[in-house]
């Protein structure tokens, strides 16, 4: 670990000041990926802002939506009723994450900005363009099955591993943000970039911005939704694959269809191709089976990663069957 | 017997759940300097720069320890090596070569005042190794060495083959796997003058003692190790491991206490794994399903030079009957991880490809997999023409069957669906070599009724503790909190430490023989045969005379020692451990997700001496089953051979959500042949094939045979789901 400067800001325009000045400062939310960060001498920070004493904790229903605090536990939010009841696909990606443990620690705002789990970045000591600019990929020619399947660069493969963010786009969240030059919101499908040429850049926020809720818009609540993820086992693993759909259906017809992937690329990856496909037609298992394979277009293989192309097609057919309330 | 049999739970028990039970690392000593491993990046090469300066100016940093700046040690390994040392080689000569074997071997240790310090220390050591292009990574790429030792062959296996009228001949792989014990290895060492002190998690001391004095070459005698408590090993603990040595070289140095703990990572990476295997199983068969054939040859690696190799076919020659028998292995060298024991080594894989094939054979010859066994069951060791010294596997498939109501099983695949879950039943059999080996014991009783057992013996989560208190409760007639064991101690009587099963027999039994030393004294003092005496709440009954035990101590305590060693009946019989598994488990038809419904093991293994710490052995092993059938694996980097998946995140032992009910039957055996207390080993006969019942299990669910571990659901799926 490297030495760094510690602080606990009680205000939000402390935060923002540390953040914004002094350079190389991270904000702490609730650790539970940032200090094992810090720990593998990964995350090499000169300051450490604690947020966790701000007020963005709270979990509330508003005439236009929902607002969940960025510093709500994830253990709260899958818990809220409201949530339960008004959003199933976002209490399906939070009881699907991590564990008990992890989740009574961890924010909502920690979870969408949580780094890769590339084991090639992760080990500290391969070549990873992301952790050691200049260095080159290690996973794109190594073995890790998280790879990305699309939207990777030469420079970078890796995933995003958060279940909760591939929710909040099949819903077309927001998050809200402050910062230096005032709040601003930013669609989460915006929030995180794809990788390019600069893999260390991996979301919108510029220096100083804090994350202070997300924002889920009332129309979500009425979309057929599901939340879908495959692993190895049976728990406490991040995505191999996952998927959300949310699909507005009136008189049986799907007028919109948003579905998300998680796993398989720098950020939940819309499936375009099976949004197209959806639109338009009444579900049934042959239409989530072809819009399965649909979501499987373009996907392009690295590093050992092509067994997940059948479980995508897989997974998302499941999410599909599961928001229409197939057999 | 009443207190030997019966559940007793741990006397250790409240100390490890309340935390006042000392881990290795936990030992607070004054002055304790704290040090971290600095590892190699490339498989091997040849270290000819290291920038130390950044390191030993950074906070804390007391020194920075290199091949250029450690003593150079003798390394006079010990000849021959211990059987159950597999880290014969190059391991434990640590930072005394630029020379590297292995993606993530030791080369430097960094040492400050505090861990965090010695962590931020070691990232800022920077090394030039230049890689040796010659390296070898990939056993499948590199021509194996096949000794001739590990070859054999009776009858003739091919002609059995072309005769047969039922024939298997199917390759199954298995991936490397790692011990992941709950507590990383950790040394803290401590010299006084020429004597070292070691507090280490290890499992077998009076070894580990020689191993670190050869090391470091001096006398044994000159070295005590304690490990009072051991957080796991599963073999990865049965040698010592590079951070003892370093620890060992550091204190001397520096002249004060040092302590190397490993990281998670580490542990993957510096101490073992057990090696991938690519296993051939032939199976021949007349028309009544006797097997006429058995061949088992399989593929395995370790390093170059190490002598240890995965002894895949251990269980084979005495597992089932056949005239023609050819097992045989094949050694690749290759430059990753030292491979060594982890737990079950040997049938942990190999029985468990093998009773995939007897499934596949079961099918071929229209019969029932348990029916199929019982009628392959040899009257006799088939390979060495010996009696069995106890055999309960008919008995084991019985009563296993029944309890778990394999009867209601559909033979045919596919046949059995629950909504979008296709649901099946599988079995195999279990097998385990029994091994009682030397040990000593000293057991002693004080005038005030109250005994004291010592050994160096280990509690590695095992339950030793518990299991010699009974035995010293039992035969001297004590009330459980008048016994005291001290274990973990290589100052104590040298035990049989904990390894292969043999822990609970071979110190049990010199336990055991103490006490009756100690016994017959009491009779003689009395003036009765050993045989008439009885001890019971502190009392002596011998005839119709009841003496209290203090009278006959009469102030002075009573002391012995016991003794036991293999004799000749480890040749003379065949001595090994049997049972079933049974598995039922549900395939998600859309996603090919396994998970294992429940599971139920019958076991035969001699006298059972605390049916307690028996059961948790083998629902520890059927729950690493569950996990070898379909999420575990050791994934080394195709280009470097470094393990990618390090740690406890990435590499997927079994969460509590993949483990459903699990029954355990524990068959009433004893063994003559064994030792006086009829006892045979059991900490890891609940993994010897439990991965094939999880799996034969998933065939009849959907008729997808993946023979490639583990069974992962894109394995599932592509199998045609
Ligand atoms: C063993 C384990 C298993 C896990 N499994 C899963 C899983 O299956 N699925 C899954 O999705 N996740 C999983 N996680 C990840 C876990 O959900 C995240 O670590 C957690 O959500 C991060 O939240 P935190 O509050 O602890 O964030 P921290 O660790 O405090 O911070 C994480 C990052 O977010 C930044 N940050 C935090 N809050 C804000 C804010 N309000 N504004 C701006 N920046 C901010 C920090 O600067 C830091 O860069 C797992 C974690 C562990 C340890
Ligand atoms: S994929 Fe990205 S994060 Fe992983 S090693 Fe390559 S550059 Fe680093």
């Amino acid at each position: 670990m490297q030495p760094f400067a510690y602080r606990k800001v009680r205000d939000v325009a402390a935060a923002v000041d540390h953040g914004a000045r002094e350079p190389n400062t991270v904000f702490l939310a609730g650790g539970t990926d940032l200090v094992q960060l810090l720990q593998d001498g990964i995350a090499r920070p000169d300051g450490v802002v604690d947020i966790g004493d701000l007020p963005f904790a709270s979990i509330a229903s508003t005439i236009d939506g929902f607002r969940i605090g960025a510093l709500a536990r994830l253990s709260e939010v899958a818990d809220h009723p409201q949530v339960r009841a008004r959003l199933p696909a976002v209490a399906a990606a939070l009881d699907e994450t991590a564990s008990p443990m992890v989740r009574n620690m961890a924010t909502i705002g920690g979870n969408l900005l949580q780094r890769t789990r590339c084991l090639y970045f992760r080990d500290g000591v391969s070549p990873c363009e992301k952790r050691d600019p200049g260095t080159g990929c290690g996973a794109r020619r190594g073995r890790d099955v998280q790879a990305a399947l699309f939207g990777a660069s030469e420079a970078c493969v890796a995933t995003d591993p958060s279940d909760l963010a591939v929710a909040l786009v099949a819903l077309d969240a927001e998050a809200l943000v402050v910062g230096p030059s005032g709040e601003r919101s930013i669609p989460i499908e915006r929030l995180h970039r794809l990788p390019g040429e600069t893999p260390w850049i991996e979301t919108d926020l510029a220096p100083g911005e804090v994350i202070s809720a997300v924002f889920v818009p009332r129309d979500a609540a009425g979309r057929a939704q599901a939340y879908t993820k495959l692993r190895h086992r049976a728990s406490f693993e991040w995505p191999l694959v996952s998927a959300c759909v949310s699909l507005a259906v009136v008189d049986g017809i799907i007028e919109d269809a948003r579905v998300a992937l998680g796993g398989v690329a720098h950020k939940p990856w819309r499936a375009e191709p099976a949004e197209r496909l959806l639109i338009g037609r009444t579900l049934d298992a042959a239409l989530a089976r072809e819009a399965g394979e649909a979501a499987t277009e373009g996907a392009r293989p690295v590093a050992g990663n092509a067994a997940k192309i059948p479980l995508l097609a897989r997974v998302v057919a499941r999410a599909l069957a599961d928001a229409g309330g197939l057999p | 017997m009443t207190i030997v049999g019966s559940a007793v739970s741990r006397v250790d028990g409240p100390a490890k759940v309340t935390g006042t039970a000392v881990y290795a690392a936990d030992f607070a000593l004054a002055d304790l300097a704290h040090a971290a491993l600095v590892q190699a990046t490339v498989p091997r090469g040849r270290i000819h720069t290291i920038h130390t300066a950044e390191a030993e100016a950074a906070p804390g940093v007391r020194a920075v320890l290199t091949h250029e700046n450690t003593r150079p040690l003798p390394w006079a390994p010990r000849d021959p090596r211990p059987g159950v040392d597999p880290k014969a080689g190059e391991r434990l000569h640590v930072l005394q070569t630029d020379e590297v074997f292995y993606n993530g071997q030791p080369v430097a240790l960094v040492v400050a005042e505090t861990y965090e310090q010695a962590c931020h220390g070691a990232l800022a050591l920077q090394f030039e190794i230049e890689r040796d292009e010659g390296s070898a990574v990939d056993p499948e790429a590199v021509e194996p060495e096949a000794p001739d030792d590990q070859q054999s062959s009776m009858g003739d296996l091919d002609a059995a083959m072309r005769d047969a009228v039922h024939s298997v001949d199917v390759t199954y792989t298995t991936p490397g796997h790692s011990s992941a014990p709950m507590e990383p290895h950790a040394s803290i060492a401590d010299w006084d003058g020429d004597r070292l002190t070691l507090r280490g998690s290890y499992q077998m001391l009076k070894f580990n003692r020689n191993e670190l004095a050869d090391s470091l070459g001096i006398d044994p005698s000159n070295v005590r190790i304690l490990s009072p408590y051991v957080g796991g090993g599963f073999g990865s603990k049965l040698g010592i491991a590079p951070e003892a040595v370093a620890a060992a070289l550091a204190a001397r140095q520096l002249g004060r206490p040092v302590s190397v703990a490993m990281s998670r990572p580490q542990v993957f990476e510096t101490t073992m794994r057990r090696s991938e295997t690519r296993q051939r199983v032939r199976l021949a068969a007349g028309g009544d399903g006797r097997l006429t054939g058995i061949g088992h040859e399989a593929l395995v690696s370790s390093l170059p030079g190490e002598a240890f190799s995965e002894p895949v076919t251990q269980a084979t020659p005495f597992m089932y009957r056949g005239d023609n028998r050819t097992t045989g292995l094949r050694i690749a060298r290759v430059n990753r991880t030292c491979a060594g024991s982890v737990r079950a080594p040997g049938e942990a894989v190999g029985v468990t490809a093998f009773e995939n094939a007897m499934d596949e054979m079961a099918e071929k010859a229209g019969l029932d997999p348990v029916a199929f066994r019982k009628i392959n069951i040899p009257a006799e060791d088939p390979s060495q023409h010996i009696p069995f010294s106890s055999h309960k596997l008919a008995e084991a498939l019985d009563e296993g069957a029944r309890a778990f109501g394999w009867d209601k099983r559909r033979a045919e695949p596919r046949s059995v669906r629950d909504g979008e879950w296709l649901v099946g039943m599988g079995m195999a059999s279990a097998f385990r070599v029994n091994m009682v080996v030397e040990a000593e014991a000293r057991v002693r009783l004080n005038p005030d009724g109250t005994a004291e057992v010592e050994t160096d013996m280990t509690d590695i989560g095992t339950g030793s503790y518990a299991v010699l208190s009974q035995i010293a409760c039992e035969m001297l007639g004590l009330p459980a909190d008048r016994v005291t064991t001290r274990l973990g101690d290589t100052e104590l009587p040298p035990g049989s430490g904990s390894g292969g099963s043999f822990g609970a027999s071979s110190s049990g039994t010199a336990v055991f023989l103490a006490c009756e030393e100690i016994r017959g004294r009491i009779a003689e003092a009395l003036g009765c045969a050993e045989g008439d005496l009885t001890l019971k709440d502190g009392v002596a009954v011998a005839g119709n005379r009841a003496t209290p035990l203090a009278e006959v101590l009469g102030g002075r305590c009573l002391e012995a020692e016991g003794h036991v060693e293999p004799g000749e009946t480890s040749s003379a019989v065949r001595q090994a451990t049997y049972g079933a598994y049974f598995a039922e488990v549900a395939v998600n038809a859309v996603t090919g997700e396994t998970r294992v419904r429940r599971m139920l093991g019958a076991f035969a293994a001699g006298r059972i001496l605390n049916r307690k710490t028996a059961r948790s052995q083998f629902l520890g092993g059927m729950t690493w089953g569950i996990g070898m059938a379909l999420t575990e694996a050791l994934l080394h980097d195709p280009r470097h051979g470094q393990i990618v998946n390090h740690d406890l995140a990435e590499y997927h032992v079994a969460v509590n959500a993949d483990v459903p009910q699990i029954d355990v039957l524990l068959l009433d055996e004893r063994d003559d042949w064994s030792n006086p207390m009829q006892t045979k080993g059991l900490g890891e006969l609940g993994v010897c094939g439990a991965a094939a019942a999880v799996t034969n299990a998933l065939y009849n669910a959907t008729g997808v045979r993946v023979r490639d571990y583990p069974a992962t659901l894109d394995k599932v799926l592509a199998g045609g789901l």
